[in-house]
């Protein structure tokens, strides 16, 4: 992706090289656009060989294991810069009050002599997108219907990261069960863009990427379905990694289209969301439809290989009109760059990718309003008090759902009705098949296919809403 | 292990459900008014009265319907198999277990939770599929099934609708005798997996309703006959064979009573020679096999009734509730639209997919069905009353096989444990299991009485013994001295002796009164504590009473 690339011009702002105590700058006035004068992260992020960005995880390892920070110091500093950044973004919706209890027994296992043991995520702040499952935390899925509901369960993707010794630092903000493009359909807050707070993040994982772009956390769950981790982090200048369907176990992760969701990782490097990735990844009884394939095992993310005689197809289709100039001419950077590199660059047609956004949302559709039918108010979250049974779930879920997921239910509903299933949600799988079938081909002549994460750049707030009532 | 983790965390949320009281909120009570909506539970919770209607009435009723109407008759049995655990998740299932303490995430629809399959379901209906002679699909597939209620938890139940895992199979009967007797063959239209619903219980003035969970999610295999069945009686014993079945396959405990095995049942009518099926009617709330039999009679009569009258076009397709208390079926539900279920495959669960040697596996391991057996029993020579007892429980039969092959006359057996056997288990409200006398100890007994070791008297105090106490037969006889005594010599001598000491008796016999014979034969028998051979006996007294002093 091309805001990967962090070439130092983009980044200016953000200086890397810090002494080591942390102090913050007093804020400048309240009408600050952007972040760029706040305190910024704690940490040195060392150059790698290659001339990559480095990886915050490893950096964070080496330090604690070398003693030079502690991870209270680190969690301190962490916490510090999300409270001051917070009533500008507004990335979480709860930020977790045992950040500091678990830092802390980090450091006790370090001070027993218990360094080497630490899981490869020790220390490491992780923002959670609040449609994930967390035992000790609210999950609302960004939804009023599930305020202060609490799961008595981890995902497993939490439970997996945990294990690994990361850090939930809080429940980041999203579109209401995942089912937006700017976050502006969350139930709670509206999170900002921090790069420009005028703007919005991107979503559904919009709070994950506003976190990990304004080093609130070093790295971040989300979750995609039709593009929620990747909009958000080229929105907001990230690593967003949208893994396999079925790489990563679904199981706590608040359904939204099953056949489609997967939880994706977020960070500021490609090796911490390769890491982040491998250390939740991997086969999970409590899925079915989780992968049983082995993982790349020992990938040296930092390693610099070259990239001479890769084939890179451009999917022409995503370069139509309807992209903005600018993004044209980053891709067109980006494939000079590539190829300067050595790979072969070609375009590819994908004649069927048209197609890819209208099933998208009949079957996304189709599947969120059978996998939201279970939120009605009896067993828990919202329940508005009714007499009788039939106004309880419309009362419950009317006063509980927001604009956007109520209509996606319903078209869900009408697309699933008697006599018009195969119109819809059939014809809709047969696309799949097809638009599959076709990315398939062009994979057999190319190593890889290339195309800008997003149509443009993110959008100015309130510039995408629709109205429900005209 | 889940399951009690959950039930813990859960218990300590102020907003979960508890076990006493459903939906008592802080904002207050969920006022539910359904009271229209009647429960299986709320009627068994009534005892149901015994109404027995002689069989004769029923062969009228049929035989006048017989004569201008046939009935068309088609069940939907939901068997609840009993696993070790739910259908999706890892659950233990135990009826009356207390409301909502077996249940977890997946079972309660929680966010974020995934179903996955007990491959123990998939067994079980191949099992049930190849005793029903069915063709199984190679690949099958779950769908959702979508509606509101309260005891559905996700808003769906996963269950398989376009391709079922098994279709077009047969059930073979037999009526019993005191119905006719007859064989019957009865097809079966499908066989299919899904899973349970929770459980509503009202209250008693319907001011709210409570939830409870444990029962949801628990694997259901539905059975769908093909409308063949035309009286009440071939109706209920479909059931019955059905529920034979499932005992004998142990997929199923297969109770009417606690749920475990659940019959609607569709009836309509037609003037015979009319091919088209007339508007057929639903009936739930049956409880037994005899309600299964007495509801459809009741309904085939209410129609026709209808129909003699003209007034056909009154039939409605509703659901009707059989009242066990007044005997006849009551609207339950009028203007019942066609529901839309909006079925679609079910995402979160992959395709199911038998081999073929699978499936040569699992009906390997099947045991004799019990129409093989009847079969086989019957070509034994045993008469279709024995049959019908001993193929009717998998337990009785397998003790009966063991019986006689260690050798042990067939007749015999049957008679033993159709008789004295039988009799014992129901007074001590035992299975055959839970004796303590074994078949070859059985075959033991009852070759002893055929070689006339033991005369058939002793032979029975011993039965009791055994069946009680266990042992063995040689042993008893031992112990207690029970060889019965044949040798001519001993008995006549005994018989003198008896004769002997009862003048007055013996004047009285040779004077008229024969019937004494009875009384000498007691006091030998008294005197030989009961080891006299009876037949022996008795010719020898006749012989000395009727001899010539």
């Amino acid at each position: 992706m091309l805001s990967t690339l962090h070439s130092p011009r983009s980044l200016s702002r953000f200086p890397l090289h810090l002494t080591s105590s942390v102090k913050p700058r007093a804020a400048s006035a309240s009408s600050a656009s952007s972040l760029s004068d706040y305190p910024p992260p704690p940490l040195p992020a060392a150059q790698s060989p290659g001339g990559a960005p480095a990886s915050q995880i490893l950096t964070v390892r080496r330090s604690l294991l070398s003693g030079s920070v502690t991870a209270t110091q680190l969690a301190e500093s962490y916490l510090s810069r999300l409270r001051l950044t917070e009533p500008q973004l507004n990335s979480f919706i709860h930020v977790s009050d045992s950040v500091l209890k678990s830092a802390q027994e980090i450091d006790d296992k370090i001070a027993k002599g218990g360094g080497e043991a630490l899981g490869p995520l020790a220390g490491v702040m992780v923002g959670v997108k609040d449609n994930i499952c967390t035992a000790d935390m609210p999950s609302t899925g960004g939804s009023r219907i599930l305020e202060n509901y609490r799961p008595p369960f981890d995902a497993t993707a939490v439970k997996r990261l945990k294990e690994k010794g990361g850090i939930v630092v809080g429940k980041t903000n999203l579109d209401e069960f995942g089912m937006g493009s700017t976050t502006e359909g969350s139930g709670f807050q509206v999170t900002a863009n921090p790069w420009d707070l005028g703007r919005v993040p991107g979503g559904s994982s919009g709070g994950s990427a506003s976190a990990v772009s304004a080093r609130q956390c070093v790295v971040s769950l989300g979750s995609d379905t039709g593009g929620s981790v990747r909009q958000p982090a080229s929105f907001c200048g990230v690593v967003g990694l949208k893994p396999t369907y079925g790489r990563v176990s679904r199981f706590g992760l608040m359904a939204y289209a099953s056949s489609l969701d997967v939880i994706g990782c977020l960070g500021t490097s490609v090796a911490d969301v390769g890491i982040f990735l491998n250390a939740i990844s991997g086969h999970d009884k409590f899925d079915a439809t989780s992968s049983k394939q082995s993982l790349f095992t020992s990938i040296n993310l930092l390693e610099s290989k070259p990239l001479s005689g890769l084939k890179v197809g451009l999917i022409r289709e995503t370069l139509d009109d309807g992209v903005d100039s600018g993004v044209k001419s980053a891709i067109n950077a980006a494939v000079l760059h590539m190829q300067e590199l050595g790979c072969i660059v070609n375009e590819v047609s994908l004649p069927s990718f048209s197609l890819g956004l209208p099933a998208y949302y009949i079957l996304a559709s189709s599947e969120s309003s059978s996998n939201l039918s279970r939120y009605d108010g009896v067993r828990y979250g919202k329940q508005t008090v009714s007499d009788e049974l039939n106004a309880l779930y419309a009362n419950s879920r009317a006063s509980g759902f927001g604009p956007e997921v109520k209509m996606r239910i319903l078209m869900g509903t009408y697309a699933l009705s008697a006599g018009y299933y195969d119109a819809y949600y059939k014809r809709a799988q047969q696309v799949r098949t097809l638009i599959r079938e076709s990315f398939k081909t062009a994979l057999e002549t190319n190593d890889i296919l290339i195309s800008p994460a997003a149509p443009s750049v993110a959008y100015k707030m309130g510039m995408l809403v629709v109205s429900y009532y005209s | 292990m889940a399951s009690t983790l959950f039930r813990n965390v859960i218990q300590a949320q102020p907003l979960f459900l508890n076990s006493s009281a459903l939906l008592r909120r802080k904002n207050g009570v969920l006022y539910c008014t359904m009271t229209q909506t009647a429960t299986e539970e709320k009627q068994q919770q009534k005892s149901p009265q015994k109404i027995k209607v002689p069989p004769q009435k029923q062969m009228k009723e049929v035989s006048k319907i017989g004569a201008d109407y046939e009935a068309v008759i088609g069940i939907e049995t939901h068997v609840q198999l009993s696993t070790l655990t739910k259908a999706f998740c890892s659950c233990p299932y135990s009826y009356g277990a207390q409301p909502n303490t077996c249940i977890c995430p997946v079972c309660m629809g929680l966010p974020g939770a995934l179903p996955v399959l007990n491959s123990k379901v998939i067994e079980c209906a191949v099992k049930l599929a190849l005793a029903l002679n069915c063709r199984l699909s190679f690949s099958s597939k779950f769908d959702r099934k979508q509606y509101f209620y309260p005891d559905l938890p996700k808003g769906y139940q996963i269950s398989q609708f376009d391709i079922p895992i098994a279709t077009g199979g047969s059930i073979d009967l037999d009526l019993p005798l005191e119905f006719g007797g007859g064989h019957r063959r009865f097809g079966i239209t499908r066989i299919h997996m899904e899973e349970d619903a929770g459980k509503l219980m009202h209250s008693g003035n319907g001011s709210y309703s409570q939830v409870d969970l444990n029962r949801a999610g628990v694997p259901l295999l539905e059975i769908v006959s093909e409308p063949d069945m035309r009286t009440g009686i071939e109706a209920s014993e479909y059931a019955a064979e059905l529920q034979r079945v499932v005992r004998y396959l142990g997929v199923s405990n297969g109770n009417m009573q606690e749920g475990s095995l659940r019959c609607d049942v569709n009836v309509s009518v037609r003037p015979i020679g009319q091919a088209e099926f007339g508007t057929k009617v639903e009936i739930k709330n049956l409880n037994s096999f005899s309600a299964i039999n007495r509801a459809i009679d009741f309904e085939i009569s209410r129609q026709v009734n209808l129909h003699s009258q003209g007034q056909q076009d009154s039939i409605v397709q509703e659901t009707r509730l059989w009242e066990e208390g007044a005997q006849k079926t009551v609207t339950m539900r009028k203007k019942e639209g066609l529901a839309d279920y909006r079925y679609f495959p079910e995402p979160d669960l992959p395709e199911v997919v038998l081999t073929k040697a699978y499936m040569d596996s699992v009906g390997k391991s099947l045991p004799e069905l019990p129409e093989a057996k009847r079969r086989r029993y019957e070509e034994m020579g045993l008469s279709m009353q024995d049959v019908l007892f001993l193929a009717n429980d998998i337990a009785v039969a397998d003790f009966f096989d063991a019986t006689i092959q260690k050798g042990a006359d067939v007749k015999l057996a049957a008679n033993w444990i159709m008789g004295d056997i039988a009799a014992y288990l129901k007074n001590e409200k035992l299975s055959i299991n839970d004796i303590k006398l074994v078949p070859h100890e059985l075959a033991e007994l009852i070759a002893s009485i055929k070689s006339g070791t033991i005369s058939g008297k002793i032979g029975k105090e011993i039965l009791f013994e055994l069946l009680a106490k266990g042992g063995t037969v040689k042993g008893l006889i031992e112990e207690k001295d029970l060889v019965q005594i044949t040798d001519l010599v001993d008995i006549e001598k005994m018989v003198d002796k008896v004769i002997a000491e009862n003048p007055k008796q013996l004047e009285q016999y040779r004077s008229g009164k024969t019937k004494l014979q009875g009384y000498f034969a007691g006091q030998v028998m008294k005197a030989s504590k009961g080891k006299a051979n009876p037949g022996i006996l008795n010719k020898v007294l006749v012989e000395k009473l009727n001899a010539k002093v």
